[in-house]
């Protein structure tokens, strides 16, 4: 055990122990001098904190943007993380994403002007010639209010590969003991250690990528209590083909999972591209989008409808669970005091399914879903021969539409049967009014989400959606 | 001495060079300090406002003797606790500090706390004990119509005789669009920090657009004199308005605490808080009633404004004046009357905001256009065409200002034919006859924008400039910076008066102490009216060098040059250093105050009739959307922009105010939406729930320019046209794409009510109301 977190700071060790350890690592900045990083909204949704954290992996080091601002300190162990202060060279040469920043005329008030730098740097060192789209997907979680984002895209697509980030000495950093802070933090380093420790502290907040734990204490002012962080759980984070079912680490972020989620489920992949933003797909886990019972979680509904099964764990005790039976209500589930979910079990697709996914929001990018749906659906000379649902938006919790299905299942997929089962959706849920959206429209786009499965299941088009340019 | 310089010597990045923002390396380097990023003076303590949680009720009790006895607190205050006066309002009164006996809306500000750190300051809060008694409470514009309650008496501005118009005209359309408001959302939030010093003195660091009102509203509530106050402002990380007004609460409850406390504190709401407790740009309803011919040129039309103006005035009076201002637009209305109501709700005072109302005014009549079109089954350009005003006629105004320099004409039928609108047109309408699900709209629409502040009063500025005797300079303006670049065009302004290097010239932080008694940084003012000082403080300065320099070379004073970094006449030269220093050792100052005041406007506040504005400013934009007619869901495809900026002082600043301002009024009438729940709290209080326009949001064909042949007609700064508003405005278009598109499901080509923000929900619901009319069978 270890109570010293240690990180590199730029290119210089640091340690630190007088931090309560839920400190923020924005905070954390701020307080010490490095105020380059900003706060806009302490809620990872504006992106001017964003930072790049590095950490050392078996495909060599990882250079990710994070939001700070929702990233507790302790989770820098045994990482590099990198600020704007850190980007320009000991003769005060600006950094390349900076030099055509500037020479694109890409700031104006310039707030949220450092986190774009941060996010495109990450771009430039992972990516040194992206496409639009990929720049639009790295910008995604960054909010700019004064420039429009022309010129800031134009700056990242006039970009030349550089050099890139020179690596540190992680080995010195000496993080192999778990690291223990007041006995209120603890950061077990495998799947067996963290279910000892969370049999020993089985009522603790379990903290994997903090996109949402996160604000928790930002937004909510809670004390988490005693917090058994994921991060360092690293063989919870592997994603392995095997007996059918792709079978996901619970700690493995949206990002490593998006690929090959994206290779079997198409339409998955492009619902996890519009979670979050690549700040938090970097952090945010799949296993801690369905740990925490959020009736709003995307992956969800995908998963149900794919048939996903969850690994449950507590001690040495495994089990498994259908993932439409874990949510029992509003942010309630079936895990057990000291249990904890291993690894989700998803099936590979069936030949002749096929998958659909639908996320409605007010906006595209990083926006929460007001209603989100997918189906996995095998039709046989025209019948449907089976079909699965998963509903985000429509209820407490994450739900499968049972009365529609029964209104497809065995039925010629027809007219008459499209519109039985639009007309069974409204027996199958009673959404409710938000600031997201009115009942009435949640209960029309729900409907007309079955209409557009139809059209993209017997017209010639697979997809009638909006024009994304590449 | 130096040789003449050659003929077109490069202006060394003075006016009309689009040079970078002077911050930029410091922005992309984090070098750039806000306030929140100085370093904090010992002993500083942290406050935090508490807020009400219902949004009408009377404050039967306030006890708060164990907030005090909380953790790490220093300071409370209550409304009885304030030496001066309780209230920030800024034209009229009306904005407690802390509220008095009652609450007027949910989240405002009650009492305040000072403690050691920001969380103790928040957790004590909770301490707290009130008794509060609710009353019923009117959120919206609808209920106070009906209630008849306003802030303000309500205002008409009428020409002709538009009811007889109205009635004579061939046809006739009455409706209604009502438009949501909109948060600033500034990336930095509220902030500020107060220093006490001797005396009973105060400095107070504050983001704010207008440092003189902040100065003279911590007097006013501390009980001290104007002279004891000083108010900073370096930069600020965006305002667009939201820090007009809205900037003092911050500013004056930091004071507050900190004269109580005898210590410095910083006031930084969470942006939670932020957007709770301040006000946003005025959500409006506009009824129509018109009449018009087969081409579509109004006969009569009649307005009734309804301004969501929120608890108090604030600047409600000038903002729903600027709506009646600007109900015209491009357009002549030869009979026509605008009735504006200045709603009381008990919600947030709403306030100023890029546009400052002129956005709704317009909002209005393109409706009303669009309307028409489609009612006449004609192109909307072609209604708008029938409509422009007139070079020799028809050009004047409903509040009888002569539009002269007009250029939407030329400018219009320009980006027409740089779009392609007409073939365009064509390919979307094949597109949608053979798309069964997405549907394709375009639209293009005009922006003409007046330009000064519509209270004449606030139609000045000074300058305060210096050059020292090694031939730098440093200036000084009652402007802020606020993104918008002006700090650059002035400093810009300065270099080219004296011909020196853009590099030689200083910009330092606004301070009510160097240039006093100055108005907001607003209106798209800023350049206008401080360049236009600093450039009067620099030519003060030059005659006084120029007289020196006679001297020096051995001819007249007005034959001297000032250019290249060389003051040249009589065919000699010398450098501006040696000469600085030369009108030093001749014992003449080389430091001097501008003064600048904007020349022709005026007008009468109650019939609203004169020239409230020196000039106007327009541009057109272009924009083609598609939705999904399943989902409502959308995306622009195309935007085409050319907007006017005279000579342009900076291109590449102005070109950044056109296209930010474009994207955020693209924002306002889609995707952002306030919400409200029944009890009256603001649930859309944060980036996660409100909705921003995001990088993928911008198409890739995203093609904004300059228009060339644009000079002002007017003596402005360079013949420069300010650039900060007006483009804001051009983000009509994304709306009217929407319509255009929505249209497209419509069996008769009409549109059913259709509000903004045109949210993926407000597009489907058209769309199904359209489909529902086509099952029902009610249109053949």
């Amino acid at each position: 055990m270890r109570d010293e977190i240690r990180f590199i700071l730029g290119d210089k060790p640091h340690g630190i122990r007088d931090v309560a350890p839920t400190t923020t690592v924005l905070e954390y900045l701020r307080a010490n001098g490095l105020t380059g990083t900003k706060e806009g909204c302490a809620e990872g949704d504006c992106g001017a904190c964003t930072c790049i954290v590095a950490a050392p992996g078996a495909a060599g080091v990882a250079y990710k943007a994070v939001n700070t601002c929702i990233m507790f300190v302790p989770a820098l162990d045994g990482k590099q993380l990198i600020t704007v202060e850190h980007l320009q060279s000991a003769d005060g040469a600006l950094h390349p994403v900076q030099q055509a920043m500037v020479d694109n005329h890409a700031s104006q008030c310039g707030f949220c002007t450092p986190g774009f730098v941060m996010s495109l740097a990450a771009l430039h060192q992972n990516n040194p010639s992206p496409t639009r789209a990929e720049v639009n997907d790295e910008l995604a979680g960054n909010l700019c209010r004064c420039t429009g984002y022309r010129p800031i895209v134009d700056a990242a697509l006039s970009l030349k590969p550089g050099a890139g980030f020179a690596v540190p000495d992680f080995g010195a950093l000496d993080t192999a003991a778990m690291l223990a802070i007041d006995n209120a933090y603890f950061a077990p380093r495998s799947v067996a250690e963290l279910a000892d420790t969370l049999l020993a502290h089985p009522s603790a907040t379990i903290a994997a990528g903090t996109t949402d734990v996160g604000l928790w204490v930002t937004k909510l002012h809670r004390d988490l209590g005693t917090v058994v962080a994921l991060d360092a759980v690293f063989d919870m984070r592997g994603i392995v083909e095997a007996d059918g079912f792709i079978r996901i680490g619970a700690m493995a972020t949206y990002e490593d999972a998006m690929a090959v989620l994206s290779a079997h489920y198409p339409d998955l992949g492009l619902l996890i591209r519009r979670i979050g933003s690549k700040q938090i797909r970097n952090r945010g886990t799949i296993g801690g989008n369905i740990a925490n019972g959020s009736p709003i979680g995307d992956s969800p509904p995908a998963l149900i409808a794919i048939g996903a099964v969850l690994v449950l764990r507590k001690g040495s005790e495994q089990r498994r669970m259908k993932l439409e039976d874990f949510f029992l209500g509003y942010r309630k589930t079936a895990l057990q005091p000291g249990e904890f979910v291993e690894r989700i079990d998803v099936p590979l697709p069936a030949p002749d399914a096929v998958f659909r996914c639908y996320k409605i929001s007010k906006r595209f990018d990083q926006d929460i879903s007001a209603v989100c749906a997918a189906f996995l659906i095998t039709l046989s000379h025209g019948v449907v021969s089976a079909i699965r649902s998963g509903w985000g938006g429509m209820a407490a919790t994450p739900a499968m539409s049972k009365q529609a299905e029964a209104a497809m299942l065995g039925k010629p997929w027809n007219e008459n049967t499209l519109l039985a089962a639009m007309k069974a959706l409204d027996s199958d849920f009673t959404p409710l009014t938000d600031m997201r959206a009115s009942a009435i429209y949640r209960a029309t786009v729900a409907r007309n989400l079955l209409r557009k499965l139809f059209v993209e299941t017997t017209a010639d088009t697979p997809r009638i959606r909006l024009d994304i340019p590449a | 001495m130096n040789a003449i310089p050659p003929a077109g010597t490069l202006l060394l990045n003075g006016v009309g060079a689009g040079v970078a923002h002077d911050s930029a390396a410091k922005h992309v380097s984090g070098a750039a300090h806000y306030i929140d990023d100085l370093p904090e003076p010992r002993d500083i303590l942290h406050a935090y406002l508490a807020l009400s949680p219902h949004a009408h009720a009377r404050i039967i009790s306030m006890d708060l003797s164990d907030v005090a006895k909380m953790p790490g607190v220093v300071a409370v205050m209550a409304a009885k606790d304030v030496p001066g006066v309780n209230d920030v309002g800024p034209a009229m009164m009306g904005d407690p500090v802390f509220a008095d006996g009652v609450v007027e809306y949910c989240g405002q500000s009650v009492f305040g706390i000072a403690a050691e750190t920001r969380e103790q300051a928040r957790a004590a809060a909770a301490a707290a004990k009130i008794e509060y008694e609710i009353l019923p409470a009117i959120l919206t514009v609808d209920e106070a119509l009906a209630a008849g309650t306003f802030v303000l008496p309500s205002n008409t501005m009428q020409r002709g005789e538009p009811d007889t118009a109205i009635e004579a005209a061939p046809h006739r359309l009455k409706g209604r669009v009502d438009m949501g408001g909109q948060e600033h959302f500034y990336l930095e939030g509220q902030i500020a920090m107060a220093i006490p010093g001797e005396d009973g003195d105060m400095l107070v660091h504050s983001s704010t657009q207008h440092p003189t009102e902040v100065q003279h509203l911590v007097a006013r509530a501390l009980a001290l004199s104007d002279n004891q106050v000083v108010t900073q402002t370096r930069r600020m990380g965006g305002a667009f308005g939201g820090k007009e007004s809205q900037a003092s609460l911050f500013a004056v409850a930091a004071a507050l605490l900190a004269q109580k406390s005898g210590r410095p504190v910083k006031c930084r709401p969470d942006r939670d808080d932020d957007m709770v407790l301040t006000g946003k740009r005025h959500g409006f309803r506009v009824d129509y009633d018109v009449g018009f011919n087969d081409t579509g040129r109004i006969q009569g039309i009649a307005f009734m404004q309804a301004a969501h103006c929120g608890f108090s005035p604030d600047l409600s009076a000038a903002i729903a004046d600027r709506a009646v201002f600007h109900a015209d637009n491009a357009y002549f209305l030869e009979h026509v009357r605008i009735v504006s109501h200045r709603c009381k709700t008990n919600t947030v005072s709403n306030t100023a905001f890029r546009g400052f109302g002129g956005p709704q005014g317009m909002v209005g009549i393109e409706h009303v256009i669009d309307e028409i079109a489609r009612y006449l089954k004609i192109d909307p350009l072609d209604v708008r065409r029938a409509n422009f005003y007139g070079v020799e006629e028809r050009n004047l105004t409903p509040y009888d200002m002569l539009i002269e320099d007009f250029v939407i004409p030329d400018l219009v039928e320009e980006l027409a034919r740089t779009s392609g609108y007409v073939a365009r047109r064509g390919e979307i309408a094949a597109f949608n006859a053979e798309s069964a699900w997405i549907k394709r709209g375009i639209a293009l629409v005009p922006v003409k924008f007046g330009i000064s502040f519509t209270l004449t009063m606030m139609n000045q500025a000074g300058a305060l400039v210096h050059v020292y005797t090694d031939g730098s300079a440093s200036v000084n303006h009652g402007g802020t910076e606020m993104g918008q670049g002006l700090y650059t065009k002035v400093a810009q302004v300065v270099a080219s008066e004296f011909g020196i290097p853009l590099a030689k010239v200083k910009i330092t932080a606004t301070t009510t102490d160097k240039v006093p008694n100055t108005s907001p940084t607003a209106a798209s003012s800023g350049s206008d009216l401080n360049g236009m000082a600093a450039r009067v403080a620099a030519n003060t300065i030059k005659t006084r060098m120029a007289s020196v320099a006679a001297g020096l070379l051995g001819c007249a004073p007005d034959e001297m040059v000032f250019a290249g970094g060389l003051v040249s006449g009589g065919g000699k030269a010398i450098s501006f250093a040696e000469l600085a220093k030369a009108t030093h050792r001749a014992r003449v100052s080389l430091s001097s105050t501008g003064y600048y005041s904007t020349p022709k406007i005026h007008y009468d506040a109650k019939t609203l009739k004169g020239r409230p504005f020196f000039y106007f400013a327009c541009g057109a934009a272009v924009v083609e959307s598609e939705i999904d007619t399943l989902t409502g869901e959308y995306r622009m495809r195309r935007i085409d922009i050319l907007h006017d900026c005279g000579k342009s002082l900076n291109p590449a600043i102005d070109r950044g105010q056109i296209e930010g301002g474009f994207v955020q009024g693209a924002g306002w009438l889609t995707t952002e939406e306030l919400w409200w729940d029944q009890s009256g709290k603001l649930r859309t209080h944060a980036p996660s729930t409100y909705k921003i326009p995001g990088c993928g949001d911008i198409p890739a064909e995203f093609h904004c320019a300059l228009y060339q042949r644009g000079e002002n007609a007017e003596e402005t700064i360079y013949r420069s046209r300010a650039a900060g508003e007006p483009p804001l405005m051009l983000g009509i278009a994304a709306l009217h794409a929407l319509r255009d598109a929505v249209a497209a499901s419509s069996p008769d080509g009409s549109l059913p009510r259709f509000d903004a923000p045109a949210t993926p929900e407000r597009v489907l619901m058209a769309v199904e109301e359209l489909r529902a009319k086509v099952a029902s069978g009610a249109v053949p």
